[in-house]
Parts: structure tokens; sequence; C-alpha cells
């Protein structure tokens, strides 16, 4: 088994050596096709600034959509109800969103994006889709293996921030 | 981070650590918990009281962690006397009551307890909340809710200038009116204002939506009109009614502020790119 394992990882290596050998702007063949590790789809650029750096501005998805409530799963109002809040509160700025060319919620407790395993079927509205962003953030922030509960053993001053394990 | 392997056991798949962020992946396994690991467990119906008048900040603070650690759930603080950095930094569900008006920093830090203030706060209240609620029943000072991060910010009243400077996130309610530069350097998030709002607002904004009932004296650099969606319309409903808030200008009536993008400036590759066409 970690035979196997080290052959993957030599073959990933070998492939991330190879793109950045043909790393390009896209500018003259209209490629736009990997730009610093992230693989961009020609229609996902749109503007000519866009076109000019070869990569995207901002953000990939509406930050400033609402919630549709109606969408609302049970195990998200399971979690509203524990924390004695009236809605999504701070889920309400949660997204499904993208690291690269892969569908990833952005945790902002581990400062970083996460990705949703490709096994994973995924639903094919935008709100569906935060939804599902929402759930799954919510279980891996609360779990007992998420990064911060390492960090919080190893460095944690005080008594007062201390695990209750 | 390059090359670096993953050892211990996370709530992540193995995964080689390399590339542009850290390459984390959800597992698919993961337990449901709905608070987070390591936070006292508390029953909201158990309440308990403390007397501020001869304390200090840090002695009350410490205190509502204590009587947070033998389960109580909501607890009650009387004559808080406008003492500043009250309530700060509870990380934990909890239900606080201050009988009182708070000082400067009041809540800030918070990330999780619902907080309602029976009277007025100074500066900076809620600064820096990642989630939560908090409800003033009067006014608010300046920078109300600076650097929010997440979590819905309530003011019956009025707030003072630069409501809502910096922040990342969250909801901040205003019943009243608003002071000058409201939404200043927004990145992300909602401010609604029933009433009128004063010079430059939403300044230099990046991102994010200001919603007004009343007149706004003037906008800032970059903010521009909107159009509001259904979405919006019943979120916006939705959120007035939780919060107690009885708006004159009903819902359909608001205005939307946006940023206008243009003040968007970015270097043409990140580091990570160039290094790729160097190397």
């Amino acid at each position: 088994m970690a035979k196997a394992k080290k052959t993957t990882k030599t073959k990933k290596a070998t492939k991330t050596k190879k793109v950045s050998k043909s790393f390009s702007l896209g500018v003259k063949g209209g490629g736009y096709k990997t730009v610093g590790g992230a693989k961009l789809k020609d229609k996902d650029i749109k503007s000519e600034r866009e076109k000019s750096i070869g990569q995207h501005i901002g953000y990939r998805y509406d930050v400033n959509l609402i919630p549709d409530y109606k969408k609302l799963t049970p195990f998200l109002k399971t979690y509203i109800e524990t924390m004695g809040w009236d809605d999504l509160n701070w889920l309400e700025d949660v997204h499904m969103g993208y690291e690269g060319d892969k569908p990833a919620v952005f945790d902002r407790n581990a400062n970083g994006w996460i990705t949703v395993p490709t096994k994973m079927k995924l639903p094919n509205g935008q709100q569906e889709r935060d939804m599902l962003a929402r759930e799954l953030l919510i279980k891996f922030q609360m779990s007992s293996n998420h990064p911060l509960v390492a960090l919080k053993k190893t460095y944690v001053k005080g008594d007062n921030f201390k695990l209750n394990e | 981070m390059a090359g670096i392997a993953k050892k211990q056991n996370t709530a992540f798949s193995d995964e080689n650590l390399s590339g542009r962020t850290q390459q984390l992946y959800f597992n698919p396994t993961e337990e449901e918990n709905y608070t987070y690991y390591g936070n006292v467990e508390v029953d909201f119906n158990k309440r308990t009281s403390i007397d501020c008048t001869d304390l200090e900040a840090r002695t009350l603070n410490q205190k509502i962690r204590d009587v947070m650690k033998k389960g109580y759930g909501t607890v009650v603080i009387k004559n808080p006397g406008a003492k500043h950095s009250l309530g700060v930094g509870i990380l934990n569900k909890l239900n606080v009551i201050f009988e009182g008006s708070l000082g400067y920093f009041g809540v800030g830090c918070i990330d999780g307890p619902t907080v309602r203030i029976k009277g007025r706060v100074g500066w900076s209240c809620a600064e820096n909340m990642m989630a939560g609620k908090v409800l003033v029943e009067n006014n608010a000072g300046s920078c109300f809710g600076a650097a929010l991060r997440g979590g819905d910010l309530i003011v019956k009243g009025n707030a003072g200038a630069r409501t809502g400077i910096d922040m990342k996130g969250g909801t901040i309610l205003i019943g009243g009116n608003a002071g000058a530069f409201t939404g200043f350097m927004m990145q992300r998030g909602r401010i609604i204002v029933c009433g009128d709002v004063s010079a430059n607002m939403g300044d230099s904004m990046y991102d994010g939506m200001i919603f007004v009932g009343g007149e706004v004296k003037s906008l800032g650099s970059d903010c521009v009109e909107g159009e509001m969606n259904e979405y919006e319309i019943r979120w916006l409903e939705q959120k007035l009614n939780n919060a107690e808030i009885n708006s004159k200008t009903p819902v359909s009536k608001f205005k939307k502020y946006v940023s206008g993008k243009k003040l968007w400036n970015y270097d043409n590759l990140e580091p990570s790119e160039r290094k790729g066409i160097l190397g």
C-alpha cells in the first residue's frame, strides 16, 4: 500500500513540473489553460484586463448572494437551533467557490480553501451548492480533527482557552 | 510548504502539502457536531446573574467564563456602568444580557454568543465578531462593528461614524440613522440602515452591500446604487423581523448600494506565477 502511495506522489510531482514548463499566459494562442497551477477555461476569463493578465480578478462566484432559506437542509436547521439563532448567522457569508478548477469552501479558521472530494456529486444550482458548502464547513470546523484543535493543544495560553476534553 | 507530507490525522484526507495552498480536502467520514470541539456544554435554561458594580472588566470577564464552565447558559450582568471591554472573547454559545450600558470595545472578538444590551454602547462595539448575535437597545458610538467577520449586529437607535469600517462579513442592522463614512473600506457583508446616512457612505468599499431606507447625504468614492433582487427583499424582511426593528420605510422602497469596482487594482501576477515564469 505504501509503495503504491509513493508511486502516486512521484507521478504528481512530475505532473507539476510539466505544468510549470508549459506555463503560458495564453495571449498568443488564446489558451489560458494553466496559470500558476490553476486550470482555467477560456469562457471563465471575460474582461480585457483578465485576458491581459491571464487570470481571474476577484471572486469566481457571487459573494453577495443572499441565501435562499427554502433550500435550508435539516442539518443546518439543527445547527441554528443548537446555537439559539434565528437564521444562518455567519454562514450567510459561506459559499461554494473554487480552488484552482476544483470546487472548494473557504475555511476562515484554517485560513485556506478546503477542496470538496471529486467523488461527491454537486447539485446544479449555486443556492443548493452553498447550502452543501455550509454543511460541510460546519462538520469539519466542529471536528476534533480540525487543524485548529492541534494548534490549540500546542500553543494555547491560559486556562480560559484550553480545550474542555 | 512544497513536498511536506502531513503526518498527523486531521479532518482532511492525507495530502501532500504543495502548490498554491495547503491542499486540504474534506473527509467524507467526519462525524457531525454542532459546536466547536473543546467548547463547554451550556444550558440556556440555566440562569445566573453577576453584579458588576465593584468589578473590573478583567474580573467580570473571568466570572462569565467561570459560570459558563458550570453549565449556565444565560448570564445577566447587572450594573455594567459603561465600563470598557466587557464581555470580550466569548468563544462559546451563551446567552448574555447586560442590564445597562457598555463603554468602549464591548463584546469584541466573540464567536457564538447571543448578547442583549439594555442600554447604549461606546466605540467599536463587537469589533472583530466572528459569529453570534448582538442587540443594542439604544444608540451606538463610532466604529460600530469594526472589522466584523460574521454574525448579526443590531442597534435599535442610531449608530456613529465609520459603522462597519473594514467589515469582512456579517450583517449590521441600524434601526435609526448612521454617521459619516458608514461602510468605509468594507470588503464583504451587509449593512442595513432604516433611517438616513451621513456623508461619504461606502467610501472605498471593495465589496458587500449597503441597504438604506432613508436618505443618503453623499456617496463615497466607488460606491454606486445597485438593484435589489427577490432574495434580498425577502431576506431584508426576515432580518428586520428577527431584529425586532419596525422600519418606517417598507422594505420594497429600500435602496441598495454596492461597490463600483473601479478601485480594484491587482498586481499583474501573484508571486507563485512569477516564480512559474522564471522557473
